[in-house]
């Protein structure tokens, strides 16, 4: 079963992916709930001890949306920080850019971390080659421009769909926002890097918590 | 007030905002209270707002393709065409929602923007939209019906595209398409209130908008 959306978003950027995600829908999707419940569960213990009060304070469904930005944010700031350190990798022209959208995810990792104090989920561990898939995405430029494509559409999609469990909490929804169109700025830079367009239309469609953590998941190690 | 004079009234401020949005072919005879437009109150003052903008930005684009500047490459054209194009999508989406709930054609102007200079388009483009992502960005907390909220949500990021485009035509490959006068130390957009917004837009827009339930 193929979803419109998410097939728009990854379609001509990551066919791999789009095809994987059309045939094997349901078993990413699994996996995925797992991996998120491995992911909550060692800082739960740890929110015991913690003493962050603005953390603590949030209702849960609202913890649920932080933590899974922050997923998001880590697998970019991971993805951002490898890519850096790759020697030559990135083209001497585009490191401005680069050490810049870098600098970004680290804030927001950063963030993020600061409201759930405690109840923030720990760094999940991250491989960016997605199992082999994209082996050589810290050595070729355009493999990693792909990847750097699909994570900050993805990112958009995601925080556009999770506006609305927002509603009612005023200071993390404008928050929410305002990552979310820093990442569709460095979206637009991005795919005018690669030579594409900055944009799809006029408008940008969201995705649903489960739709990107099965695009995320082969990203999991 | 009679029910005779007040039709009379109503009849009267619609003919004199399209005479305004004409060109003010006939004198104003002291009416301009009339033409103020305020946003109203609620969703639909926060939608209203978004079209204002919206038809700024419609404006303004439709001016640059039907004026192209000096110098403008084929690739520019086709992607202000494409940000034209999505600002007059916008503009008609958002007035088709609010229905007879939308606020009049606004009046531009545009005087203050020189069309044959790149540096001058591509400067004015730049702060409509980073005013516009801002202006969302700062919005949504307004916005009590999710579905308002979805859909402000699928324009805000179109419009950061543009945003960061705009920079990267001005100072390519810079870091300007996220520039720290736009993101700050949290890595976070602007956002910003509507009468800020509405103080910024206020030198483009010739109509008396107001927004005194929003503000």
């Amino acid at each position: 079963m193929t979803n419109p959306v998410q097939t728009s978003l990854l379609s001509g950027i990551d066919p791999e992916i789009t095809a994987r995600l059309s045939v094997d829908r349901r078993a990413f999707f699994k996996r995925s709930v797992a991996s998120l419940g491995m992911l909550a569960s060692a800082p739960m213990v740890l929110a015991v001890t913690a003493q962050q009060a603005f953390g603590q304070s949030l209702p849960a469904e609202i913890k649920d949306v932080l933590n899974y930005a922050l997923t998001l944010e880590h697998i970019e700031d991971f993805f951002y920080r490898s890519g850096l350190e790759a020697d030559g990798l990135i083209p001497h022209e585009y490191m401005a850019i680069f050490t810049h959208i870098g600098l970004h995810e680290a804030q927001h990792v950063a963030l993020l971390e600061s409201v759930l104090g405690a109840d923030a989920v720990a760094r999940p561990e991250i491989d960016a080659t997605a199992g082999g898939q994209y082996a050589d995405v810290l050595t070729n430029f355009d493999t990693y421009l792909t990847l750097s494509q699909t994570f900050e559409d993805l990112g958009v999609a995601a925080y556009k769909g999770q506006a609305g469990n927002l509603i009612g909490n005023n200071d993390l929804l404008q928050t929410a926002l305002q990552i979310h169109s820093v990442e569709a700025r460095h979206a637009a830079i991005v795919r005018k890097i690669g030579g594409k367009k900055p944009w799809d239309g006029a408008y940008d469609e969201p995705m649903s918590k489960e739709d990107v953590l099965a695009a995320a998941q082969p990203f999991l190690a | 007030m009679s029910d005779l004079s007040r039709r009379r009234l109503l009849k009267w401020t619609g003919a004199s905002a399209s005479i305004a949005v004409a060109g003010a072919i006939l004198p104003n005879f002291g009416i301009s209270a009339a033409l103020a437009a305020d946003l109203g109150e609620g969703d639909i003052g926060v939608l209203n707002y978004a079209y204002a903008l919206e038809q700024l930005e419609a404006a303004f684009y439709t001016a640059v393709i039907d004026n192209p500047y000096e110098g403008i490459s084929a690739d520019e054209t086709e992607w202000l065409t494409d940000i034209r194009d999505h600002e007059v999508d916008h503009r008609d989406f958002l007035k088709e929602a609010l229905g007879d709930d939308a606020i009049p054609e606004l009046e531009v102007d545009f005087s203050a923007v020189d069309f044959t200079s790149r540096d001058s388009v591509l400067n004015t483009a730049k702060t409509f939209e980073d005013l516009g992502v801002a202006a969302y960005n700062g919005a949504g907390k307004l916005i009590e019906n999710v579905d308002y909220l979805a859909e402000a949500g699928r324009i805000v990021s179109v419009e950061a595209r543009h945003a960061a485009f705009i920079r990267d035509l001005l100072q390519p490959d810079s870091v300007a398409f996220a520039g720290p006068e736009v993101v700050d130390d949290n890595g976070l957009d602007a956002a910003k209130e509507p009468a800020d917004v509405l103080a910024a837009a206020d030198p483009f827009i010739t109509s008396d908008v107001t927004a005194n339930s929003l503000v």
